[in-house]
């Protein structure tokens, strides 16, 4: 063996032999973690049941209950026992800028995976699949998306239901006249008090507005889904460790079928500042992605053609 | 930084996202100028109600500014469009509602010209307390009337001496028209922000924003300094405008 195959031989062998010691090296988010001893999460205000917030300003919800299930495992893979949770409310616009900004290590909402955003922020397995419908008042006589012919519609600034909605308008020349809000809560008070007809968003989250109005009878839930929304936690892009810790957290509570008891807390019992049981069994779809996890994400426009 | 962003196909509507930038210009510039002119004029009466020596023109006058100016502008907006609309006659609030057109312009519009006027109302109030009482007392002794004394002698004097702080006061007005974005208007830095989230390009988007807001508000900085120097009274007021 030549000397010049002998060093190469020595370098490989000293590589391989480094390779596993600095694959344990930590980078991105898990770094910043055991470095700050802080796991920042994101959560929602009005996204009930996924994140929002108790009537003493608490952040709850299905998301934020299988993100607390992550910090577990943070704890766990750290080893840091000690590891604090430090909550920051986002909005539909706000997420995605904070998140890649570092201000929050993971979003724990509503959030659709669509591959528009994966452009920007990874998704964990899809852990709610919906899609959107639209309310509007009993009083109305709205029964779809087609009674909007030159109507007022309003939408929450950011989401993927203004893109569906937007891109139906267009292609069927509905000529609806938009007005934009801040959260779903502004939105449904625009329906609420007339200044818009119909508020379009995932049927969960209009469910569950509903269900918290003041007179749930006054208002209906219509139309086709116009488009299908898989929600997932967000992260970080580029960032293989977090991702892998938190996808097997996940699948792993889709084994054990913990998720079934997180589901049924959430969906199916009374929660929550008015104890109100949104009565929601699993659907089909998402009994399927239990089944076999998908981080796959949805086209922006829904079902139109962007 | 690439700015290519803004001539690539709007997700909606057809055009480019330019156009977009276009749009919310055109509305910051709707809303800032049409508030400016109700500030302007309802601000110049309340300055005047403000230094009458008759307390029942006083005290409205005074219970209007203290109430104008110190709710935030933020909850003033939410007043305007959401709560205003459910207290008047319900006819009168659906029409509020559907009824007219642009609801959320001009909810802002009348907000922001409401609000504004508080504070242009002290200004003026200050401009004309400025002004020693001994000129005053010569109008009145030379025959003139309280109004003939406004007209003739406090106010070309008052507005002269308060141009500076007025400047301030309609540069604000501008950077203030942001905050019609929570009630729905989609003005400049609401445009910025659909861009951004429709394209993911922040920094871009909000360079040209600042840009733009900074050539708004030199442009009128540089036209109120030239008035201040076209109106000047030679020796009145230091050397100002040199």
């Amino acid at each position: 063996m030549s000397r010049i195959y002998k060093a190469l031989f020595t370098l490989l062998t000293i590589t391989l032999m480094t390779a596993p010691v600095a694959a344990q090296e930590l980078t991105g988010t898990l770094k910043k973690i055991k470095d700050t001893g802080v796991v920042k999460i994101g959560h929602r205000d009005a996204s009930i049941p996924f994140s929002y917030l108790d009537d003493q300003q608490k952040p709850i919800g299905y998301g934020v209950d299988i993100c607390l299930k992550i910090v577990d495992a943070i704890k766990a893979e750290l080893k840091m026992p000690g590891v604090k949770v430090e909550f920051v409310p986002v909005t539909s616009q706000t997420r995605i800028p904070i998140l890649s900004g570092g201000n929050i290590d993971m979003e724990c909402g509503s959030t659709t995976n669509s591959v528009e955003r994966q452009k920007q922020v990874a998704f964990a397995p899809t852990y709610f699949m919906t899609g959107t419908k639209l309310i509007v008042k009993k009083s109305s006589g709205i029964k779809g998306y087609d009674g909007l012919k030159g109507k007022t519609v309003v939408y929450t600034q950011g989401t993927t239901n203004e893109r569906a909605m937007k891109a139906y308008n267009d292609e069927k020349k509905l000529g609806i006249n938009f007005i934009p809000a801040k959260d779903h809560a502004e939105s449904f008070l625009a329906v609420d008090t007339g200044r818009a007809a119909g508020f379009p968003m995932d049927d969960i989250l209009l469910y569950s507005l509903r269900a918290s109005a003041k007179n749930p009878a006054d208002f209906e839930v219509v139309g086709e889904f116009l488009s299908d929304d898989p929600y997932g936690i967000m992260m970080r892009k580029d960032d293989p460790a977090f991702k892998k810790l938190v996808d097997n957290t996940v699948t792993g509570l889709y084994k054990s079928g913990e998720i079934n008891k997180i589901y049924t807390k959430w969906f199916q019992s009374a929660i929550p500042p008015k104890g109100i049981n949104l009565g929601f069994p699993m659907s089909d779809a998402l009994k399927a992605l239990v089944k076999n996890p998908s981080d796959q994400g949805v086209e922006a426009c829904g079902k139109m053609k962007c | 930084m690439d700015f290519s962003v803004f001539f690539q196909p709007a997700f909606s509507g057809g055009g480019i996202y330019l156009d977009w930038v276009l749009s919310g210009i055109k509305w910051t510039l709707l809303v800032s100028i049409l508030a400016w002119i109700i500030a302007f004029s309802v601000g110049s009466v309340l300055g005047v109600l403000r230094t009458s020596h008759l307390t029942v023109l006083r005290a409205p006058a005074t219970v209007y500014v203290e109430i104008f100016r110190n709710v935030p502008l933020l909850v003033q907006m939410f007043i305007w469009y959401f709560v205003l609309p459910e207290i008047v006659p319900k006819s009168v609030g659906m029409w509020m509602k559907q009824g007219m057109p642009l609801p959320e312009f001009w909810s802002a519009v009348l907000c922001l010209g409401f609000y504004t006027a508080s504070r242009v109302a002290e200004q003026v109030r200050s401009g004309i307390q400025s002004i020693p009482k001994g000129q005053t007392e010569a109008g009145l002794a030379m025959g003139l009337t309280r109004v003939q004394v406004y007209r003739h002698v406090l106010l070309p004097m008052g507005y002269r001496i308060v141009i500076p702080p007025l400047t301030s006061e309609f540069l604000t007005i501008f950077k203030n028209s942001s905050v019609a974005l929570t009630i729905g208007v989609l003005e400049l830095t609401a445009q910025a922000r659909q861009i951004s989230e429709y394209t993911f390009r922040t920094f871009e988007v909000f360079t040209v924003a600042t840009v733009v807001y900074l050539l708004i508000t030199l442009t009128v900085t540089v036209a109120m300094r030239a008035l201040e120097k076209k109106v000047r009274v030679p020796g009145y007021i230091g050397s100002a405008g040199k």
